[in-house]
């Protein structure tokens, strides 16, 4: 009998298991993939190393910082900065048409290019600043959560082209909502992107899963990799365990699944129509790159460039298309301030990052399939060239991952890579000893899973038994 | 435990909850909000903590008590006078 059965190894699972582990919890992460890191993971191929996910780390803290998500899960996972050791973005960009505003790590670049370009909005801007929310009203309990962050951004600036700039990092780096978003959620990545800004380890992500790993098996925590879990198991009203998708069970004193909400739903017994309407519906397809040359020899010094191809920008899935190559993300993991012995990245890369179909891709048979991720590759770089410098002579590999990729390795609904819009901030479920946590409780993105499993844990697993 | 034993202890949970913290210059009488970067969730370790390595509990009604150094000492003192 575990006191605590954790259903997947991504971010949020192993966080929450190292908490309970940690406090002497006999517990068990169970993880139907071969590997850990969910929507965040690694591999290897022809002889590279490839993150899926990771861009960026938001949320970025220095050594000695002691406020923020970042130092939060340093102390409560009983880290060192030194294990994360994040290097700082050079700089990242939103680049609309004949507009670009440059962002850091300090507010004060994006201050000063607001100031620059739209003079007028500055007052307004520094006024929205002073009325974000702090993360303690981040539980929900705020009644300012649930507002529409365009109807706040409309009170502080009269600008639209300013709203819609400022709102694209932040619905790419953690928006579930199509088209607006909570502003709960707004202030969260406003403050994630913004004012605390990016880093990235040398290693990637490699670093982090590694050092979770570690942890948490170094406390005694277990872990199991090809163990799906397929049902839920009811008896009066609790859950009681969980069946594997080989038939085992096993038996837990309580659960709390990184799944998903409606594929958490659909695995309990005594639900036989999950609300899948409710599902997210916003994936992606990433063009990864790899350059012959550092992509700084090509004039390209940008972390992120986060573009846009008109005035508007539309976060929607495409309907009609397999993806929508009209606002994308561009990201090149060399562009970080790296310790000097660290070095330079072995290779150049550039990843792109655009809006995709996932029923579209799924319906394709397998060579459609093969031929629609080189044709988007080349549509997607195409449109990403228009905001950077011209590199497709220098590149001697490509990879390509699409919502098929994303589903498989998460088992998300529709490959949602954030999940559904409406959040369970609380983490409850309809069962007394079912929690959710990661994706679907709130909280999204490497720092933000990792909060939400420290934090469900602490909620709802670590309270001494009654 | 003796009180400086306490202490001690302490002072090695607050290592343990933040190892970037200097600890030297601490207070006894203040509070540890105010010399410390110290949130809701530090102090529920300070507790939990208590309780992983010497199965002291703390009721909720008495976090109170863990304000300051020498408030902590003070109310763990009969606690923890037989471990
Ligand atoms: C392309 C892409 C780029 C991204 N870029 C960034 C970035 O630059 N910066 C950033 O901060 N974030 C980024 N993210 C987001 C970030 O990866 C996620 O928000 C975060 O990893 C979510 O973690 P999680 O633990 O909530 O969920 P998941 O990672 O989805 O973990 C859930 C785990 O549960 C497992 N599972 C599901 N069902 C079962 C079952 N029935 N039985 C057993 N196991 C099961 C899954 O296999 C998975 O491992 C990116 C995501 C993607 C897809």
């Amino acid at each position: 009998m575990y006191d605590t059965i954790i259903i997947g190894a991504g971010m949020s699972g192993l966080a929450a298991g190292i908490r309970l582990a940690h406090f002497d919890q006999r517990v068990c992460i169970l993880e139907r993939h071969y590997t850990i890191g969910g929507l965040n993971s690694f591999y290897r191929m022809g002889g590279r190393d490839y993150d899926v996910g990771l861009h960026a780390m938001t949320n970025f803290a220095r050594k000695g910082d002691k406020r923020g998500p970042l130092a939060k899960l340093i102390r409560q996972l009983r880290f060192g900065w030194e294990d994360f050791k994040l290097a700082e973005q050079i700089g990242s960009s939103i680049r609309f048409p004949g507009v670009s505003l440059d962002f850091n790590n300090d507010i004060e670049l994006l201050e000063n290019e607001i100031a620059a370009r739209f003079p007028g909005q500055i007052d307004g801007f520094r006024s929205l600043c002073e009325s974000l929310l702090d993360y303690s009203d981040m539980d929900g309990g705020s009644p300012e959560f649930m507002r529409s962050a365009r109807e706040v951004l409309q009170e502080h600036l009269s600008e639209p082209l300013l709203i819609e700039m400022l709102l694209c990092p932040l619905m790419w780096y953690g928006n579930a909502r199509q088209n607006d978003m909570d502003y709960g959620q707004f202030c969260i990545m406003f403050r994630a992107c913004y004012l605390e800004g990016f880093g990235r380890p040398y290693k990637g992500v490699r670093t982090i899963l590694k050092n979770l790993v570690r942890k948490f098996r170094g406390l005694g925590g277990e872990l199991k990799l090809r163990h799906g879990v397929s049902r839920i198991h009811v008896e009066n009203g609790r859950a009681v365990g969980v069946v594997l998708d080989d038939g085992t069970e096993l038996e837990g004193k309580r659960i709390l699944s990184s799944a998903g909400n409606i594929e958490t739903m659909r695995m309990c017994d005594d639900i036989t129509a999950p609300e899948v309407a409710k599902a997210g519906q916003l994936s992606f397809i990433e063009s990864i790159s790899v350059l012959d040359r550092d992509p700084q020899e090509l004039g390209f010094d940008r972390t992120i460039v986060f573009y846009n191809d008109s005035e508007k920008f539309h976060w929607q899935r495409p309907d009609d298309h397999l993806c929508d190559l009209r606002t994308g993300v561009i990201c090149s993991p060399n562009n970080y301030v790296y310790d000097a012995d660290e070095g330079q990245l072995p290779d150049g890369v550039v990843r792109i990052t655009t809006l995709a179909n996932h029923d579209h891709w799924c319906e394709l048979p397998e060579n459609k399939y093969q031929a629609a991720k080189v044709t988007q590759y080349d549509a997607a770089v195409a449109s990403a060239v228009r905001f950077m410098p011209d590199f497709r002579s220098h590149v001697v590999a490509t990879d390509v991952f699409t919502p098929k990729t994303i589903r498989r390795f998460t088992f998300h609904d529709n490959g949602a890579v954030y999940g559904a819009p409406d959040k369970q901030l609380d983490g409850c479920t309809h069962l007394p000893n079912l929690y959710l946590c990661g994706t679907d409780q709130g909280f999204v993105g490497i720092v933000g899973a990792i909060v939400s499993g420290i934090s469900m844990a602490n909620r709802h697993c670590l309270v001494p038994d009654a | 435990m003796t009180p400086a034993e306490i202490r001690v202890e302490i002072l090695d949970i607050l290592e343990d909850i933040s190892p970037d913290e200097d600890l030297n210059g601490l207070d006894d009488q203040k509070p540890f909000r105010d010399q410390l970067e110290l949130d809701s969730m530090d102090f529920l370790d300070i507790v939990m903590e208590l309780r992983k390595r010497h199965r002291v509990q703390i009721p909720e009604e008495d976090y109170g008590n863990l304000a300051s150094m020498e408030s902590t000492v003070t109310y763990l003192e009969p606690k923890m006078k037989d471990i």
